[in-house]
């Protein structure tokens, strides 16, 4: 297929950013979205261009660093996936795709689609852990987990990080993420021992970091890879507000 | 604790009280006002009973003082969600997101409810309560004297040309509120935590029969009026 790609084309953090459309000829349609990148990058290099620099690591949709939005969604036309999951058939012979970084005051650019998501590292480290001495592997049933529990502990435990609740939220708040982060925590023994510590202290930095505040659209679970429901969002709502009444 | 009220969650909570308080607000006004539908005497007793009733009195300041507490965190929350999404916009967005109209405009649909609410304001409170009005006249019902409030609604409503044009505008308020409500009325138990994906559900199908209920029940009033209060 012969496509035209609309890519976002920006230097660095500080300078203005402009689309460019680049031509595209017989992409297969079974090629996933980033090796139709990597063919495009390959052809600005011999055009002796400077290529599209993008963000990109496993390509099997777990480490969630592919952040691109592509024909004005996070991820692309497809739904609870990742770009590098995404693939060519789902755009026709013809398309102009447009393709855009993460935009977000939490996201600065640093450079074509490449954007910075420490702000993600820092709410973490404000309290996403749980402080233990980790010894020796310890009975599988010591603690004993009803499996509703677990199920839901892991389904918020699969965010990956990838930031498209973000990108996808008119007010760019980060709450989806947090929630996740707070809910497989809070919903285990293990981590419940922390939970009103870190339910304040996450929303803290959270806040410091310029995220904007949730207004319960609903966009971000739409257009989160892992299907993380905006359930996790009122348990947060709730972790924090008996973290507020506790103190 | 004052990190919490300034907190993100913490505006929001408040946000969430003052549209809790606002939503049953919303629902005895409507109630009150329906008594209209059962002429002027129905209308004139319930009219005379809240602008007598104590407990109605001590509620009114309160009732003012959510409404300004709603809107200046209202306020507060858009413009830092609109600092928050950066300077540059996206060139492409797909309307795929399943989020409803209403929740991506409820700033906006809240500033025109409180136009409305502005001009109802000078419509009625301002003549009951301030200036008085000729129609206002008092009335006798079953030996009491009080003012004759359905004469105040029954004619804004009457007055020819204009009186469609207000009649217009109430049904256009009575609508945006509906759809101020179709969002908010989940949302508030959302933010402070009372939902789950059951009740998700469930809630948003009580606020859309809620937002429905409301905006039917008061557009409906300027058209009885229209009809049979000739
Ligand atoms: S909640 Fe979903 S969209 Fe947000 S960072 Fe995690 S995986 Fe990505
Ligand atoms: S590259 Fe790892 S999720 Fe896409």
């Amino acid at each position: 297929m012969n496509i035209t790609v609309k890519v976002w084309r920006q230097k660095d953090a500080n300078s203005k950013g402009n689309f460019e459309s680049y031509k595209l000829n017989d992409i297969t349609p079974d090629s996933s979205f980033l090796e139709m990148m990597d063919v495009l990058n390959e052809q600005l290099l011999a055009e002796g261009k400077e290529p599209v620099a993008y963000d990109h690591d496993c390509r099997e949709g777990i480490c969630g660093m592919c952040s691109m939005f592509i024909n004005g969604r996070a991820h692309g036309p497809d739904t609870e996936i990742t770009t590098c999951q995404l693939h060519m058939r789902k755009f026709k012979d013809g398309d102009t795709i447009t393709v855009e970084p993460w935009r977000s005051g939490g996201f600065p650019i640093i450079k074509d689609l490449m954007v910075d998501r420490s702000a993600y590292d820092k709410i973490l480290q404000a309290g996403g852990y749980i402080s233990v001495n980790t010894g020796g592997v310890p009975d599988a049933n010591a603690i004993p987990i009803s499996k509703e529990a677990s199920d839901e502990a892991m389904d918020a435990a699969t965010c990956i990080g990838c930031g498209a609740c973000v990108a996808t939220c008119k007010n760019s708040s980060a709450m989806l993420f947090v929630a996740a982060k707070v809910s497989q925590l809070a919903l285990l023994p293990q981590g419940k021992v922390e939970a009103t510590r870190r339910a304040k202290a996450m929303i803290a930095r959270m806040d410091e970091l310029g995220f904007g505040n949730c207004t319960n659209t609903g966009a971000c679970e739409v257009e989160c890879p892992k299907g993380i429901s905006i359930t996790h969002i009122a348990r947060l709502n709730r972790e924090f507000l008996c973290a507020a009444v506790k103190e | 604790m004052s990190n919490v009220v300034s907190s993100s969650i913490g505006k929001k909570f408040f946000m969430s009280i003052t549209g809790f308080f606002l939503v049953v607000f919303v629902a005895v006004h409507l109630t009150a006002n329906l008594s209209l539908l059962f002429g002027p005497r129905a209308f004139n007793l319930v009219s005379n009973f809240m602008g007598t009733n104590p407990i109605i009195q001590v509620m009114q300041p309160i009732l003012a003082l959510g409404f300004i507490v709603h809107i200046i965190y209202a306020s507060i929350l858009t413009l830092q969600n609109q600092k928050a999404r950066g300077s540059e916009k996206y060139a492409k967005v797909a309307n795929s997101h399943q989020s409803s109209w209403a929740s991506k405009n409820m700033y906006v649909l809240g500033g025109l409810v409180l136009v409305f609410l502005v001009l109802h304001l000078i419509n009625f409170f301002w003549k009951l309560k301030v200036t008085g009005s000729p129609l206002l006249n008092e009335v006798n019902i079953d030996g009491e004297k009080m003012e004759n409030a359905y004469a105040l609604v029954a004619g804004l409503f009457n007055a020819g040309t204009i009186g469609y044009v207000y009649s217009g505008l109430y049904i256009l308020g009575a609508i945006l509120l509906g759809f101020h409500l179709s969002h908010g009325f989940w949302s508030a138990f959302q933010t402070i935590g009372w939902s789950n994906d059951k009740w998700r559900i469930r809630l948003t199908v009580i606020g859309n029969l809620y937002a429905i209920a409301i905006a039917l029940g008061f557009a409906i009033i300027p058209i009885f009026l229209l009809i049979f209060a000739k």
